[in-house]
């Protein structure tokens, strides 16, 4: 048996260690790139599930809302005529429907079963049984942050 | 090539490389029918390791606490890159860490590799095993969803059953009479600080105690070359074995990844503490045996209740697998027979109590 | 002149004054009448314990104050007509022996003030009152409903005029048959109410806003709604199937035709929940009760419900690419959640309906379809992400297999020529 290298024995021997060294070389890097792309933190920044940014200001206007989502429930942004921010859950206590603002009323209604709430939330006509969860707004810079009232 | 050379020289003039690492250069590994069983250790040592990478990255991301606990894992799940990645190789790497490390025991027991004087390796090693089913355990709760919560309420709720320190201890690990948001965060501070801590300092022992003794070779060889000196056959650990090494972690990786991207880790529901348990709780696998042997003692045993005799019965055994290498010294004998006999009887039962308490819904 | 005659007088004064008014009753009262009715048999009796439960025990009054006579005095001394003792009023006097004074205001101010008074007025003007005034006693009076002696609040939720109790009231006479023949009207109202939906909210859901017998036909002026004011009663909670029947061909339709509106499809007491089906040709439509297979309004029905089955299929379609999604471990909960909002589409159509009009339905149903649509893509998008990962997985796999292979290789090669290791490779 042979122990300097011949040619052809060279030439494999380069060729294998190419393979393994390459092979190496790239198993490491598909197993670097997704540890990288990790790293970078995503565009949409976790807040944890008790906070949400629900809205920009100039997004509504006074007298309007919007719903958007917080936790996995739907909730409603009211816009006072007078520019003040109210956020409450927008899943009507009675059999769960969606409700919507009524900027005639200046009232959040049911469209189900004809049920209202005032902007405080509190059940004031119709079958709903209890108000609506009122939630904390707070505006930071140009962003809206709508979170779970905390006992204070 | 040069520069690699230019490297050593440099670590000679400090270090003395050269004088240090000529031990491990002669380092051989004794070769024979049974070698690759030497391969469970490291295969052990290596999804361990993967663990501490995920585990740290997961960290960047996860938030203990009752109420973030959910939502963050969710988070890395759905919005960061390759998070599910990560996410799942943790859980699945964890179930093959543990799966690798019976297996390692097992294997060390039916070669006998436990005799003297490696009697200390094998403890060290089932410490080792009890701080993984120690992790399992603490790390399962910390998704916060609901089949953990309820897992971690019954495990806890057995510990309470110990007889005179079982309260106090179930306390300890609860954080409280109930399973709260405070066990989350205690559980939490227990799989990423305590217990990396214990098994990082238990893993050095074991690695240098293996290192010192060698690998044990099988009585039956090892009498056979004794006699016949010439058939001693040993693989160089550098770079033979190694590289050999290296080719079982590579597989162990292909199959970890498969497992992670075919079948994902799920994020289930979150925990509600006050709402009901769902049907067909049960503990991870590796608490299966145990679990299903406490639900089928009847309730009551003599004076004593069913549940606490199991416990007990459970704890004995634990002791007496600590210290199996002091029943059987030198693997001959009545000792070999005791021990032998307990191994093949111990495998057979945690098998048969698994599927049983798998199919058995 | 303090003599002491003047002085003994006031002594006695006070001595016959503390008597007495430890003598008077405080709390316990000394009621000679509870005393022997106590131990009546029925239907003279009425216990103590009985009548401790009854609203007007517990604002203080007691049998005298509707029955008159004088409690404090025993045997039939305190059913003397000396006493005031009214007796037991006729049934056909119940009502007004009520109405003493729950018709006076003034009086009833005393007790609470937010307590209507028009019971007896309302009463007058119910069936039950006008056949009372003919003559027949047989009809519900004050005490039917709320029982007496131990009469209840409504809202006290063992009271029978409870909302959860009221039908089980009702059905007392009128799921009697026997008791109801020569009245000549049906007596499964309370049979058919009690497989309604809205029977099932009250007592399943415990929705207490859900509608009995009196919601729709009044407490004391209890009457059917007329034929032209079905529509008025239902439209209190479902305003806009109301007014949007309103504005559609079927409402001039219906009054020509004298038909009770609402109940002409969802009938009255066993109003069911409404499906798709009702729109269709077969056995459930209402459609071909009055129109024609194949007119122009079939024909439009027809579209109606094609459309929503259209919507109803494409929800349920986004639902199932979803499930599989998730089932592969793929986090869906986003679309989920926005599958919500179609299923308020579908639900909004199905209001729509009531005005007849192809045009406004479809309306709801397009916007439907875009969110079911947006759902199903977003299924779509998490199947093409789980495909991905796999092809990366692909990848991975391929290239841990050449590191393999290049090992495997490296190490027969190190090994064939090298003589460091021991044996043979």
């Amino acid at each position: 048996m042979a122990t300097d290298d011949t040619p052809t024995l060279h030439t494999r021997r380069r060729l294998i260690e190419t393979v393994l060294g390459g092979g190496l070389l790239a198993s490491f890097v598909s197993f670097l790139y997704p540890v990288i792309r990790y790293l970078i933190p995503p565009r949409v920044v976790d807040l944890g599930g008790d906070q949400v940014v629900a809205a920009k200001v100039g997004d509504l206007k006074p007298n309007g809302a919007k719903i958007f989502r917080f936790g996995t429930r739907p909730a409603l942004l009211v816009m006072t005529a007078q520019g003040e921010y109210r956020a409450l859950s927008a899943v009507c206590t009675h059999l769960g429907c969606t409700v919507q603002y009524r900027g005639d009323l200046h009232e959040i209604w049911c469209a189900c079963h004809n049920g209202f709430y005032d902007l405080n939330g509190r059940n004031v006509s119709g079958p709903p049984p209890r108000p609506l969860d009122v939630f904390q707004v707070n505006v930071r810079g140009d962003e809206i942050f709508v979170s779970r009232k905390r006992e204070s | 090539m040069a520069g690699l050379a230019r490297a050593r020289e440099w670590l000679d003039e400090r270090f003395h490389w050269a004088e240090l690492i000529a031990p491990l250069k002669k380092k051989t590994v004794p070769r024979h029918k049974l070698s690759p069983w030497y391969f469970l250790g490291g295969i052990t040592l290596f999804f361990f390791m993967i663990q501490l990478c995920t585990g740290i990255l997961l960290l960047l991301y996860y938030r203990p606490g009752a109420n973030e606990a959910f939502e963050s894992v969710q988070y890395i799940m759905t919005r960061v890159q390759f998070g599910w990645l990560i996410r799942s190789i943790h859980s699945w790497s964890a179930n093959l860490m543990i799966l690798a490390a019976f297996a390692h025991m097992f294997s060390v027991l039916f070669l006998r590799a436990y005799r003297k004087p490696r009697e200390l390796t094998w403890v060290s090693g089932m410490l080792l095993l009890f701080l993984a089913l120690g992790f399992g355990f603490s790390g399962y709760l910390l998704p916060w969803n609901t089949l953990a919560f309820f897992a971690t309420k019954v495990g806890t709720q057995i510990t309470g059953q110990v007889p005179v320190v079982g309260h106090p201890l179930m306390v300890f690990l609860r954080g409280g009479e109930d399973v709260t948001g405070a066990t989350l965060t205690r559980f939490f501070g227990f799989h990423v600080a305590v217990l990396p801590g214990i098994t990082a300092i238990l893993i050095l022992v074991h690695l240098a105690l293996v290192q010192y003794f060698g690998m044990s070779v099988p009585p039956g060889v090892e009498a056979r070359w004794k006699e016949h000196p010439e058939e001693a056959r040993g693989t160089k650990f550098f770079p033979n074995f190694f590289l050999r090494e290296l080719m079982a972690w590579y597989i162990a990786l292909g199959v970890l990844g498969t497992l992670a991207a075919i079948w994902p880790w799920e994020l289930g529901t979150k925990a509600d503490p006050f709402g009901f348990a769902p049907a067909g709780i049960r503990p991870e696998w590796y608490f299966m045996f145990m679990f299903q042997t406490l639900k089928e003692i009847p309730a009551k045993l003599w004076f004593m209740d069913g549940e606490v005799v199991g416990i007990l019965v459970f704890g004995a055994a634990g002791a007496v697998w600590l210290l199996l290498p002091f029943f059987d010294p030198v693997a001959k004998g009545r000792g070999r027979k005791f021990v032998m006999g307990a191994g093949v009887f111990a495998l057979a039962y945690i098998l048969a109590m698994t599927v049983y308490g798998y199919l058995a819904k | 002149m303090d003599t002491l005659q003047s002085r003994i007088g006031r002594w006695a004064a006070g001595l016959i004054l503390g008597v007495t008014l430890c003598a008077l009753p405080t709390g316990a009262q000394q009621n000679s009448c509870i005393d022997c009715h106590g131990s009546l048999d029925p239907p003279l009796q009425v216990t103590a314990d009985q009548f401790a439960s009854d609203i007007h025990a517990q604002k203080g009054l007691n049998c005298a104050s509707c029955h008159g006579g004088d409690p404090t005095k025993a045997d039939m001394d305190a059913m003397s007509k000396k006493a005031g003792f009214r007796g037991k009023p006729d049934r056909k006097q119940i009502p007004e022996f009520c109405g003493r004074c729950h018709s006076d205001a003034a009086y009833m101010r005393q007790y609470n003030p937010s307590l209507r008074t028009d019971q007896l007025a309302q009463y007058k003007t119910s069936i039950h009152g006008q056949r009372l005034a003919h003559g027949d006693t047989k009809v519900a009076v004050c005490i039917d409903c709320h029982s007496v002696h131990g009469i209840r609040p409504a809202s006290d939720t063992r009271s029978t005029v409870n909302p959860l109790n009221v039908a089980q009231t009702c059905s007392h006479c009128h799921s009697n048959a026997e008791y109801m023949k020569e009245y000549k009207i049906p007596t499964d109202q309370f049979a058919k109410y009690s497989k309604s939906v809205h029977h099932e909210a009250m007592t399943v859901r415990g929705d207490l806003s859900a509608p009995t017998c009196t919601t729709c036909h009044g407490n004391h002026g209890a009457a059917p709604p007329g034929v032209g004011s079905v529509r008025n009663v239902c439209s209190t909670c479902h305003v806009f199937q109301s007014q949007m029947f309103d504005k559609s061909t079927h409402k001039a339709a219906f009054e020509k035709a004298g038909l009770p509106g609402c109940v002409v499809c969802h009938s009255n007491h066993e109003v069911k929940h409404p499906s798709d089906a009702m729109l269709s040709t077969g056995a459930q439509s209402v459609c071909v009760r009055c129109h024609t297979p194949g007119d122009r309004c079939d024909q439009a029905t027809a579209a109606i419900h094609e459309n929503l089955l259209r919507l109803d299929g494409a929800i349920k379609g986004a639902d199932a690419v979803l499930a599989v999604a998730e089932s592969s471990g793929m986090e869906v909960s986003e679309a989920r959640l926005n599958q919500d909002q179609a299923r308020d589409d579908l639900t909004k159509a199905r209001v729509t309906i009531h005005s007849f009009r192809k045009e406004l339905v479809n309306q709801d149903i397009e916007a439907g379809l875009k969110v079911a649509a947006a759902n199903l893509q977003a299924g779509k998008d998490a199947l093409k992400e789980r495909d991905y990962r796999r092809v990366g997985l692909a990848i991975s796999v391929f290239l841990i297999l050449i590191v393999l292979l290049g090992l495997r290789a490296y190490i027969r090669m190190i090994e064939r020529n090298s003589n460091t290791s021991e044996g043979a490779a």
